[in-house]
């Protein structure tokens, strides 16, 4: 079997490759930020639910059905989604070489965080108000 | 995909033990990586048995002692053989370090020699540099000014230098990015913790003015976003440096000017 062909084009050529893509900073931000945001919206989520740990569903659906806590709770998704899926993303970018896998991936994950973000602000308004 | 186990042409087997010769009382034995791109087989560990009552104390003596005394054939680079030059980084005891600064009497059991992790090897212990040094090329290591040149030098206040220090002492052996994971997996396009170091190195001079342009051309997922903070760099340098908080420094600067 004969080696792959070896590509003739300069070092420096090769490591300039397709250039810069001017963005990076947005995500690295938000990640952080968001990584910030949840230090106190789960140690409120934690607290909240070892408070109304054994409580009936009655009195958890009058405390869901507060505004803050709506509020809250719908914050604590949001955001622990959104941060999720700015990791999965820098996993999928280090640890998937290979193109098209890399791109449907790429291409999934912020449809499927945005599903489960739907999914459960859709379940919180309707345990809020429709008891 | 990353890759978690070598190729098979790539796993090392057991190679030739040198014995020391009899009488000898002060034996440590070396075990080095050994691949010669010539005979097409695998690489091998090779155990050599050095007499260290008749060597220097450094790793580097040890093989330039295996090389003229015992096996002539053991390739590495060496020059300078005090910590300035750079070229006789490699993998030692598990920890990519300079041969000429490394004690041997600080490695406990066999000593195990590899070439720097994660790049071609050339030959034996010579990995190819190619590609790390064209890096270094896209990031333009000089001072760039539009300021005509004064007549005399670019002047700098003892604070604006003091900026400098931690950064111009890097000689880049590149023991630092070789330990890295993000440059194992993404090494063709992140520019990796020494590269990053010596961008900062031109970011944070006073005299230079480019640079906008220097963040513009790191601003990248890939070339500056891949680092994780895994701090493997700053553990492994043996010139003692903070690549790790050059990145930081430039995360802060891209941050800073949106």
């Amino acid at each position: 079997m004969s080696a792959p062909a070896k590509s003739l084009r300069s070092s420096l050529g090769r490591a300039r490759g397709l250039g810069s893509a001017h963005e990076g900073v947005h995500h690295w931000w938000g990640q952080r930020m968001s990584a910030l945001a949840l230090i106190p919206l789960s140690l409120w989520l934690v607290a909240s639910l070892v408070c109304y740990a054994g409580a009936d569903y009655a009195a958890v659906s009058e405390w869901l059905s507060r505004p803050l806590t709506l509020g809250a709770l719908g914050l604590t998704f949001l955001i622990t989604v959104y941060h999720a899926v700015l990791g999965l993303q820098v996993v999928v970018e280090d640890y998937i070489h290979g193109q098209p896998t890399k791109l449907i991936l790429l291409i999934l994950l912020p449809m499927g965080g945005v599903a489960l973000v739907v999914a459960a602000i859709v379940s919180l308004l309707v345990i809020a108000f429709a008891g | 995909m990353a890759e978690l186990t070598l190729p098979a042409n790539s796993k090392p087997t057991t190679g030739k033990t040198w014995k020391a010769p009899a009488g000898v009382k002060n034996i440590k034995t070396f075990q080095i990586y050994r691949w010669d791109p010539d005979t097409g087989a695998n690489p091998r560990i090779d155990a050599y048995e050095v007499d260290m009552d008749s060597c220097g104390p450094m790793i580097l003596d040890a093989i330039i002692k295996i090389k003229n005394e015992i096996d002539s054939t053991l390739t590495f680079r060496r020059s300078c053989r005090e910590g300035v030059c750079g070229s006789c980084a490699m993998n030692i005891d598990g920890t990519n370090t300079l041969a000429c600064t490394k004690f041997t009497s600080e490695v406990k059991g066999d000593v195990k020699i590899y070439p720097l992790p994660h790049m071609p090897v050339v030959k034996d212990l010579v990995p190819d540099l190619t590609h790390i040094f064209a890096q270094y090329e896209t990031i333009e290591p000089w001072l760039k000014s539009d300021t005509p040149p004064a007549t005399r030098e670019r002047l700098q206040s003892p604070a604006e230098r003091a900026k400098l220090d931690g950064l111009w002492e890097c000689i880049l052996c590149f023991s630092c990015s070789t330990s890295c994971p993000s440059y194992w997996w993404n090494g063709d396009r992140y520019l990796g913790p020494a590269i990053l170091l010596q961008a900062y190195r031109f970011i944070a001079d006073s005299r230079d003015e480019a640079t906008g342009e220097r963040l513009d051309n790191l601003e990248d997922p890939f070339r500056l976003y891949r680092c994780h903070t895994i701090m493997n760099c700053t553990k492994t340098c043996p010139k003692g440096l903070n690549p790790a908080k050059a990145i930081g420094e430039i995360k802060k600067l891209m941050v800073e000017r949106r």
